[in-house]
């Protein structure tokens, strides 16, 4: 309690006193804008006012700039995790800290993660703690196909979590897609056509609208997927299911799709490409999970690339609320994959932008977020060496150019049980 | 995949995974040595596991961890006739008439040991046709043994030994149940019985549970347990019903055989190892009190996220921590676990296993290990890499019985051996081949040497690099 007590103190003084975007140059760094291009040793990154001013070999340094010095360090964009539950969930069990969905909501397409995220979840800090500055925030579904609205959030420690509210929709066509649409791939299918016709019929005159699929609330949600202006990200694994989304667009022209998953896009990696559709890819996906997965191998998203897909990292259904974290390491196995005879890896520069500027880009955030070029905004790591690796810990995290804190219950457990035996007064009150 | 456990547990009708349930029963010991020798089920289901050919092969110029905490630089290994038989640094003396193998820039350890995995009785494809990990229709089931659940196509076992290099495994019931069975001991070599991957002479282990799983499960239904105090006393009345029949079956007229008890008169008797899934400090205490009062040994808690708050207790008492680098936060008493939890337990003199109950994490059980001794190093405990290595090679094996076949590379042991291409520490590693007796298992540049399960075959996908 005391612990939870001091938390939403210091949350309640962030609020009140919004913290300040310095002008900050880290130098000296080997310094990954992100972007797929090369490392760069001995490089300055320059922050002002929230923003990438400049990152390079040749840059000037402000007068008045805060400057670190970053010798000997890797300094990177902060991961962007690709997809996740972030914010949503504080235990998964505990079905009251549990936001991704909503089994007795009358309401399916309109529900709007933007009200359930949580910027003060333990799980927030710990992956903030950890160099996840930004992550795409989807719903799941439970008793409808679609799952509802998805955000784009950062994991800084002030009170407002969403960079962008209403970035996507989300939709389950697979073998869950089957289960939420009574029973059959069939039924999802003409469950998802007739939602979007009827909310074409919703547009054309709302007052009349009566629907047994869906509220006006869902059908008015679906209009902009319809017209593309916002994103559909499709939960899918198998080449077939991943076909026969990528033919709705015969219907549904305006459709911006990007797919989710993906366990067998290998194998149909031609046609994802041709049809211009992104994939936030499991990485190390390589078991038959389900029938769905059956060619699942961690070359899924090596092959993909190598076919002309755009591809990012996303953890779904992959403890996707509280370790992304692991982006990093799955980001690392890809690039181990280089030297496994017959395996489809990405390069190093690859792997990053796969956690960094691609999940922006397809999440059409690519000028705003993902990557230190000029103008993103200052979410930036400062690691103590390569941050794929095992062994590399963050020592600076800022996001929007504000410094954050690296605190988080997990460090304060740590410390209180360096040494477990009790002192001169019990644990609880040793803090 | 990642709530499986939780989801098991939660869903209580469909219990899929890992820590969930189950029980085991049955009886026999298989190995190791015990006084109740007649027992049938010390001689049910022989391991019928029979060694590949292997050759004689020396590994030169690798650093060489043994998994028991020492390095070689620029080492050597000799193995022959599925044995070792030597393992130094270069002045190692080796035959010449062996198949030599340039290990320079390459890493060598003993086979990686998963002491917690449900392979096989939770296996993929995970449809409910497969959920064989928890006989989740009673809170007390020693009688089942999980062999009886493994189905050995399971595609995981290949991955576990092609990316992981893992070569032998526990397979453990789930964690639905007080006592949720008996598990088995594996080699990870493909067979069409499970007989046949049997670990030869291992002990048996039985799975207990404590904390959220059985009372979920059970209370859900208005069954006992439903409280943390109903699991013990259920728990309690178990062990004295078990020491009744323990001292009835050496009395004038033994009592009909009864197989759950067999399993338990196994624990109180040492033959049986107790693997105890259980996560909360306080609970970690209490079933070492209830250990004591009757009489047994706990060799290891399984998923003992809190062990870091009772280190010191723990090393007293010489019981292994068998644990994840970094799985938190899926349910409540999950919510206090730290990623510094090995390394705090090292610091202590506690023995610690890192160990996967998934069938993703098994192929990178080289990472977790990394990933907590970095998570360790960082707030300032010294530990080496060859200890972090000894959390999934040595430590696992003692706690299933089988150091002294297996487990590290000392000359007479089983050569169960993986080359890396990288420190295998590092992000940037994978196993280049694996030997199991000295038969080589698996080669990364042998397509041939990749095993393929029968569900695969005919598949997309099948025989492909995964």
């Amino acid at each position: 309690m005391k612990h939870f007590a001091t938390a939403l103190v210091s949350s309640l003084a962030l609020m009140a006193a919004p913290a300040v975007a310095e002008t900050v140059a880290i130098t000296g760094g080997k310094v990954v804008v992100g972007d797929g291009s090369a490392p760069m040793d001995g490089a300055t990154v320059v922050l002002r006012n929230g923003r990438v001013v400049a990152a390079g070999t040749n840059v000037t340094v402000p007068a008045n700039a805060r400057r670190i010095d970053a010798s000997g360090k890797w300094v990177t964009p902060g991961v962007f995790a690709g997809f996740s539950r972030i914010g949503l969930i504080e235990v998964n069990a505990v079905r009251a800290t549990n936001d991704t969905n909503a089994a007795d909501s009358v309401f399916s397409a309109a529900l709007d993660v933007q009200y359930a995220v949580n910027p003060f979840a333990a799980p927030v800090a710990v992956n903030r703690a950890a160099g996840v500055t930004r992550a795409v925030v989807s719903p799941s579904t439970a008793k409808s196909i679609f799952g509802g609205y998805g955000a784009i959030v950062d994991l800084g420690q002030d009170s407002n979590p969403i960079t962008k509210a209403r970035a996507f929709q989300f939709v389950e066509l697979g073998e869950t897609g089957h289960r939420r649409a009574g029973g059959s791939r069939a039924a999802a299918h003409i469950m998802f056509r007739a939602m979007l016709n009827e909310a074409r019929t919703y547009s054309r005159n709302p007052s009349l609208f009566d629907s047994d699929l869906m509220k006006a609330s869902d059908a008015k949600a679906l209009l902009p997927v319809i017209n593309g202006s916002t994103r559909l990200l499709v939960h899918v694994e198998s080449a077939n299911d991943i076909l026969k989304v990528l033919e709705f667009r015969k219907d549904f022209p305006s459709l911006k799709l990007v797919l989710v998953g993906v366990n067998e896009g290998w194998r149909v990696a031609n046609a994802i490409a041709a049809a211009k559709v992104p994939v936030l890819a499991s990485a190390l996906s390589d078991l038959p999970y389900s029938f769905e997965d059956l060619a699942a191998t961690q070359s899924n998203i090596g092959r993909m690339k190598q076919a002309g897909v755009e591809v990012a990292i996303g953890m779904i259904n992959d403890r996707d609320a509280h370790q992304l974290r692991y982006s990093m390491q799955y980001a690392g196995n890809l690039v181990a994959l280089n030297k496994v005879p017959r395996a489809t890896g990405l390069s190093w520069d690859e792997a990053f932008a796969a956690i960094s500027s691609k999940p922006a880009e397809i999440m059409g955030m690519g000028a705003q977020l993902g990557s230190l070029k000029a103008g993103r905004r200052g979410d930036v790591v400062i690691w103590t060496g390569d941050p794929l690796e095992l062994s590399t810990q963050v020592e600076n995290v800022f996001i929007d150019g504000v410094e954050q804190s690296l605190t988080n219950r997990q460090q304060r457990l740590r410390e209180r049980y360096r040494n477990p035996a009790p002192g001169a007064l019990p644990k609880a009150y040793d803090r | 995949m990642e709530l499986k456990d939780l989801l098991a547990v939660v869903a209580a009708g469909a219990l899929v995974t890992g820590c969930a349930a189950t029980a085991a029963e049955t009886e026999t010991v298989s190995a190791s040595a015990s006084s109740a020798s007649k027992s049938p089920t010390k001689t049910a289901f022989p391991s019928t596991y029979k060694a590949y050919p292997a050759d004689n092969v020396v590994i030169t110029g690798a650093t060489i961890f043994d998994g028991e905490g020492q390095r070689f630089d620029n080492g050597v290994v000799f193995m022959s006739a599925g044995k070792i038989v030597s393992v130094g640094g270069p002045e190692t003396v080796v035959p010449t008439d062996s198949l030599i193998i340039d290990g320079t820039g390459k890493y060598v350890t003993p086979g990686i040991i998963d002491v917690h995995s449900h392979l096989g009785d939770y296996p993929t494809p995970s449809v409910a046709a497969h959920n064989d990990g928890n006989e989740a229709t009673s809170p007390v089931t020693p009688e089942v043994w999980a062999e009886h659940s493994v189905w050995p196509q399971d595609p995981g076992f290949s991955r576990a030994l092609a990316n992981g290099g893992v070569t032998a495994l526990q397979i453990l019931p789930g964690s639905a149940n007080l006592f949720g069975g008996r598990a088995v001991t594996l080699k990870n070599v493909p067979a069409r019985t499970v007989q046949a991957m049997k670990f030869p002479g291992a002990p048996y282990g039985m799975k207990m549970a404590c904390g959220e799983n059985p009372k979920r499960v059970y209370g859900g239904r208005n069954r006992k347990p439903s409280t943390r105090m109903g699991s013990l006393s259920l728990t309690r009345q178990t062990w004295i019903n078990a020491q009744d029949y323990q001292k009835k079956r050496k009395g004038a007229k033994p009592p009909k055989r009864d197989l759950g008890k067999d399993t338990l008169v196994g624990v109180l008797e040492g033959d049986i190892l107790v693997h105890n899934h259980c996560y909360r400090a306080d609970e970690l205490n209490q079933i070492i009190d209830m250990s004591k009062e009757f009489g047994y040994k706990v060799t290891a808690f399984h998923h003992a996220v809190e062990s870091y708050k009772i280190a010191d207790i723990l090393a007293k008492e010489g019981i292994c921590s068998a644990i994840w680098a970094d799985w938190w936060g899926f349910k409540m008493e999950a919510y206090d676990a730290i990623p510094e939890n090995a390394a705090l337990l090292q610091q202590a003199g506690a023995c610690v296993i890192i160990h996967s109950d998934d069938e993703n994490q098994i192929q990178r059980l080289n990472q977790e290990a990394s990933k907590a001794l970095a998570d360790g190093r960082a707030m300032g405990i010294d530990i080496s890499d060859a200890q972090a290595i000894q959390w999934i090679t040595y430590n696992p094996a003692k706690a299933m019985g089988i150091a002294d076949q297996t487990g590290s590379l000392k000359p007479g042991k089983m050569a169960d051996v993986v080359l890396w291409n990288d420190h295998p520490l590092s992000v940037y590693s994978r196993p280049e081949k694996v030997w199991i007796d000295g038969a080589m298992m698996y080669d990364s540049n042998d397509p041939s040497r990749r095993p393929v399960s029968d569900f695969e075959l005919g598949q997309p996908g099948e025989g492909d690099v995964k």
